[in-house]
């Protein structure tokens, strides 16, 4: 759509494009003036950030605070820094996101090529699960983790994300899968091939662009996860979003808070790092999520 | 997206007469049982199991003696809940509004052929892959009383200026709704636009012959052609709002006070600190119900209108 834009420059009105441009040009600036200030506040020195203005560009720059916020700053009573709960975080995504990811494509792969009478009710109570506020699982949840002895660890958090996670990796290859043609895989079967060998040979091979979309959704929404790591995991087994909250709320000793900002910067890397790399499919993750069906 | 077939696109053919037959029949619900099963138990299970605890003493731990409707006397009896559903009202309504009212408005200007719009929609949309921990520290940095936007503003010689909302508990809500509009009205922005790509040109030029205005092709037309996304975009940040937990926890900690508590903080608070569990499921059905209640519509009539 851009017939309606035809007037504006059509009519050489230049005023109206200056205006927009001068407001877009505004409005992204407010939009990374946080990043903005988070990044150069990480590299200055206290003194600096006491004295000086939160605008101001850092005047020797310096990225003592990263690897104060690495390596040393106090979470709780030990003092080692960010480092093992970066871990913590990666640990609990990496096997999250491929388990939750193939469980999804072969979800998505019977509830449109192999279905079955109910078939709709069972993606429709899937697809509400998308959408629950986790407050309501969150008691029942601790108490089996805790039977089984599995709550502050990883694998814990692991086993949670990707139950809570189905919801999403179904829809979202079930969607793409339903504008598979149905030809291709009827014909593999009249030639012989079973459910598997379907799925690797034919399905799987094309499905590139929504694996994509979907390890990028899953891996954001785990890495950024607060609440099922501030619920089920404590101390030193973390996740690193309760860890940077645990640094920047405690209130013992001097307030560093470029070394806050360092550690809420290594937070933040990993999710830009993919946006940065892969902004389209994080786009269309997101779309594919909200609007849904 | 997707069409809904009514009929099954393909049944195995042959009724399996040998049981590795009715194996391979089975198979592909073998595959999906699993995870039906875990959503079965882990999200409807859980749910009825949080409900039931709801009606029972519970204090500290789960305990299942019956205890009637008392958790949710006791919750609506709570100055606190009223707090936090005033919250919820406030946060809500301001932070869908500007949302949408913010991400209409940049999505227009971004449709007037921008050259730098490669550029521009990035910058617009990275705070969404952020985590609300991270937005709440930064924004709580940049609010920061002392040496955030009120020094900035002294220095620039605006002496009188004074922004402490992060400390001031009449105000304090209005910053979660600053962090975040910041975080999701770029991604408002991306549905708007996807949108406003999506309306057929043919419509608009033949108004523009009939000698319309640009702001009435807007008002009139092309606004109106939008209200899919509008729903779509009430309903995504309608369940953030009613979700949202770890942006005030990273921004205010639910104060100063107890001026930041939304139903989410409070089921936490209630369940986890203060050994009311019963009353912390209690809210937490609450939350459920408001969230079904937004949902639930939404998805049959998704559903629903792809058969026709």
């Amino acid at each position: 759509m851009s017939a309606a834009n035809e007037t504006v420059s059509a009519g050489g009105a230049r005023t109206a494009r200056y205006f927009i441009y001068a407001a877009l040009i505004i409005l992204a600036l407010v939009y990374l003036l946080p990043l903005y200030v988070m990044l150069s506040t990480s590299l200055k020195s206290l003194d600096e950030i006491r004295g000086g203005d939160m605008l101001a560009p850092p005047r020797d720059p310096s990225i003592a605070a990263w690897v104060r916020a690495w390596g040393e700053a106090c979470i709780g009573v030990s003092c080692v820094g960010i480092k093992g709960y970066f871990w913590n975080s990666i640990k609990m995504v990496v096997p999250a996101v491929l388990v939750s990811t193939l469980l999804g494509a072969l979800n998505g792969y019977v509830l449109t090529k192999w279905r079955f009478p109910g078939h709709k009710l069972v993606f429709g109570m899937m697809l509400f699960a998308c959408f629950i506020p986790f407050q309501a699982v969150l008691i029942p949840m601790a108490r089996v983790l805790g039977t089984f002895g599995l709550s502050n660890s990883t694998t814990g958090l692991v086993i949670v994300h990707v139950i809570y996670g189905l919801g999403f990796t179904t829809l979202f290859f079930r969607n793409y899968y339903e504008a598979f043609p149905d030809e291709l895989v009827k014909a593999a079967m009249i030639d012989g091939a079973g459910f598997f060998r379907i799925f690797w040979r034919i399905l799987l091979p094309s499905s590139g662009p929504i694996i994509v979309v979907t390890i990028i959704y899953q891996f954001t929404n785990i890495w950024n996860d607060f609440l099922f790591g501030v619920s089920f995991s404590s101390g030193t087994s973390s996740p690193m979003t309760v860890a940077l909250n645990n640094l920047v709320a405690s209130s013992t000793g001097v307030k560093e808070y470029n070394v806050d900002m360092a550690a809420a910067v290594f937070a933040a890397l990993p999710t830009l790092f993919v946006y940065v790399v892969a902004g389209r499919y994080f786009v269309r993750g997101l779309m594919a999520g909200a609007v849904k069906g | 997206m997707s069409t809904i077939e009514p009929v099954p696109v393909l049944e195995p053919q042959r009724q399996g007469r040998s049981i590795a037959d009715g194996l391979r029949n089975a198979l592909p619900k073998i595959v999906l049982a699993p995870s039906f099963a875990v959503i079965l138990v882990f999200v409807y299970g859980f749910i009825l199991w949080t409900v039931y605890l709801s009606f029972t003493t519970s204090r500290i731990l789960p305990v299942y003696k019956w205890g009637g409707f008392d958790a949710y006397y006791r919750l609506w009896s709570q100055p606190n809940w009223y707090v936090a559903m005033q919250n919820l009202a406030i946060f809500g309504v301001l932070y869908i509004g500007i949302c949408i009212i913010l991400g209409l408005g940049i999505a227009i200007l971004m449709d007037q052929r921008i050259r730098a719009e490669g550029v521009l929609r990035p910058i617009f949309l990275y705070p969404m892959a952020l985590s609300f921990v991270v937005t709440g520290t930064a924004w709580k940095w940049f609010l920061n009383p002392g040496l955030g936007l009120e020094n900035t503003m002294h220095n620039l010689g605006w002496t009188s200026f004074k922004f402490d909302w992060l400390v001031n508990p009449k105000m304090a809500i209005y910053t979660v709704v600053i962090a975040g509009v910041w975080q999701a009205s770029g991604f408002v922005m991306a549905m708007f636009l996807a949108g406003l790509r999506g309306i057929d040109g043919e419509i608009i030029k033949a108004a523009q012959i009939d000698g319309a205005s640009n702001v009435s092709i807007y008002r009139r037309i092309i606004i109106p052609l939008l209200r899919p996304v509008f729903l779509s975009a009430f309903i995504v940040l309608a369940h953030m709002a009613i979700k949202s937990y770890d942006l005030v926890i990273a921004l205010t900690g639910g104060g100063p006070g107890n001026a930041t508590e939304l139903p989410s903080t409070f089921m936490y608070s209630y369940t986890f600190t203060r050994n009311q569990m019963n009353v912390g499921s209690a809210s937490a059905v609450m939350m459920l119900m408001g969230i079904t209640a937004i949902i639930v519509p939404y998805l049959y009539s998704e559903l629903r209108e792809r058969k026709q």
